[in-house]
């Protein structure tokens, strides 16, 4: 077994026990309370993760694929320097992916609103920032492995094209298909917020914590 | 997932080793080189491909030796642009390429030296991706030990080397068998390292290492049936990646061999053919399958571009490169003396 293995498995893995037990001889293993952790934790948390992912991700995905495609195309655009110009739309296809989490974000975003802490805790405003962090996920991850999809395929078409120039069409019809993927993260996140309220002031008895 | 993380290093410099394959030579290049009648229409044709001008500064006439020369020098210039424009674990992967030419020329000053040939002419004659800064030095070793001890130690040679040490002196057997052993340490040394670079360049490299490893067995094989070499001896020269173990006496039992492994069947086939056409004896067959060998050898290197992602090609395109090399001073060879019935028999890669 390596360092490497050792720190990242069995590190943590230790420490997590030590805490456990801990708890456990100290009496206070009622400390460890995931139902008292969600609802003390505030809807803003969630939200803001969410819309934080959505856009990291996706900016992560896109940056990724462009790499990947851009660095072929240099090697290949040397001796065949008529490639470079067409493959620039493989790069396109890529940025796309980051415009989606754009979107998003920004559609996410208008549902932040700033409540009060005593008025913060009602059922809507969980909702809200549960939707919000996992629709972030969801667009987050999409995109990202979107990103990923295109920049490979871009690199494939862009020496593929440099070797032979009839190809250059048909290896762009996967490059489509895989772009698509964006898009399906970008309809889903739509739809997990589209019952989701803007964060609203309740009325204070309901929405106040319970200590 | 090779594909995620290997064109932050090597994304470019792949983009350039298919650029420089796609300016091989292919068939029609060929066909209007095999039409030329005389060396400056075959350097005329040349320049119109990748090769460009690198004959414009040559006084007239050429020499086929100058062409050949020439032509190397741009496949040198190619690998010294990718060499250094790699990092690791490519430019060790590089290394390792120039390790089989470094062995060739370490050989071929020591039999120079033995038979007492000029240092300058030696040193001119070896091959230019083998070279290493000590070379020189060697000329004026007598025997393995101090070869050793002063040259090769600092060399990155020195571990293939060390098993040779009980070699006691130098003749022109032991210099064969010191060059295979030596060379079955560094093809097993390379499929290992080859085996810890990831998973697609060691799927392709497996392949082509264990046929130039089977090449060389069967080589040995054929080549000490009439030496005092004995079958144990002779098996420690086999490299252990490759997928024959003949313990054979004549030509027919090596055939036999080979026949158990599916791809290397047709290379003793057409034999009855041969013989018909006149009496080749062993040494027409001999020929034949070195043909059969490079036909092999362009085949599998051909196989290695349909990959992307991995380091194949770079070792693929120096050996297709070279293939070329032989092609073109075969060509030129042929128009030079004249003998173009022969001129056809190249092998055309693309």
């Amino acid at each position: 077994m390596g360092y490497t293995t050792y720190a990242s498995f069995g590190l943590p893995t230790f420490l997590v026990i030590i805490v456990a037990l801990y708890l456990l001889f100290t009496d206070s293993g009622e400390a460890f309370d995931v139902g008292r952790f969600l609802e003390e934790t505030s809807p803003f948390v969630w939200g803001s993760l969410g819309i934080g992912l959505c856009i990291g991700l996706s900016v992560l995905g896109a940056g990724w694929g462009i790499f990947l495609t851009g660095a072929s195309i240099l090697g290949g655009g040397v001796r065949t320097p008529r490639i470079s110009t067409k493959n620039l739309i493989s790069i396109i296809f890529c940025e796309v992916v980051a415009i989606y989490g754009v979107i998003m974000g920004i559609v996410y975003s208008s549902k932040l609103q700033t409540v009060p802490e005593a008025q913060l805790y009602t059922r809507d405003n969980y909702f809200t920032g549960y939707a919000l962090f996992f629709g972030g996920l969801t667009v987050g991850f999409c995109n990202l492995l979107c990103g990923l999809c295109v920049g490979i395929a871009g690199s494939t078409a862009a020496l593929a094209d440099a070797a032979d120039p009839t190809l250059f069409v048909k290896v762009l019809v996967v490059e489509v298909f895989g772009s698509v993927l964006g898009l399906f993260g970008l309809i889903i996140g739509l739809l997990m917020i589209g019952n989701a309220k803007e964060f609203l002031p309740g009325s204070p008895a309901v929405s106040a914590i319970r200590i | 997932m090779e594909g995620l993380f290997f064109n932050v290093n090597n994304g470019f410099l792949e983009g350039i080793v298919r650029g420089y394959k796609s300016g091989t030579l292919t068939q029609s290049h060929y066909a209007s080189l095999t039409q030329c009648e005389t060396l400056e229409d075959f350097k005329t044709q040349l320049s119109a491909t990748d090769y460009g001008n690198f004959l414009a500064n040559e006084p007239s006439p050429l020499s086929t030796a100058t062409i050949a020369d020439k032509a190397t020098q741009t496949l040198v210039d190619q690998f010294n642009f990718l060499r250094s424009n790699s990092v690791e674990p490519l430019s060790k992967f590089l290394d390792y390429i120039t390790y089989g030419y470094m062995i060739d020329n370490v050989v071929l000053l020591i039999t120079g030296t033995l038979h007492e040939r000029d240092t300058h002419e030696l040193l001119e004659r070896c091959h230019p991706l083998g070279i290493f800064d000590t070379m020189p030095a060697l000329c004026v070793a007598t025997n393995v030990e101090e070869l050793y001890q002063s040259v090769l130690v600092e060399t990155p040679l020195a571990p293939y080397f060390r098993d040779c040490l009980s070699a006691a002196d130098l003749d022109d057997m032991n210099i064969e068998i010191i060059r295979n052993t030596v060379y079955k340490a560094y093809l097993e040394d390379f499929y290992n390292y080859v085996s810890t670079i990831g998973s697609t360049t060691a799927e392709v490299m497996h392949s082509i290492l264990a046929f130039e490893a089977d090449r060389r067995t069967i080589n040995i094989t054929i080549n000490s049936f009439d030496t005092e070499l004995t079958k144990e001896q002779r098996a420690k020269l086999f490299p252990a990646i490759g997928r024959l173990f003949p313990a054979a006496d004549d030509i027919d039992q090596v055939r036999q061999v080979c026949e158990n492994v599916g791809e290397y069947r047709s290379f003793f086939d057409n034999s009855a053919s041969a013989q018909s056409n006149g009496d080749l004896g062993d040494f027409g067959v001999a020929a034949q399958l070195e043909d059969r060998f490079f036909r092999m050898e362009v085949h599998l290197n051909k196989l290695a571009f349909l990959q992307q992602f991995q380091y194949g090609v770079f070792y693929s395109y120096v050996k297709l490169k070279e293939q070329e090399i032989r092609n073109i001073t075969w060509i030129a060879e042929c128009i030079a003396q004249d003998a173009r019935d022969r001129i056809h028999d190249f092998i055309s890669i693309f």
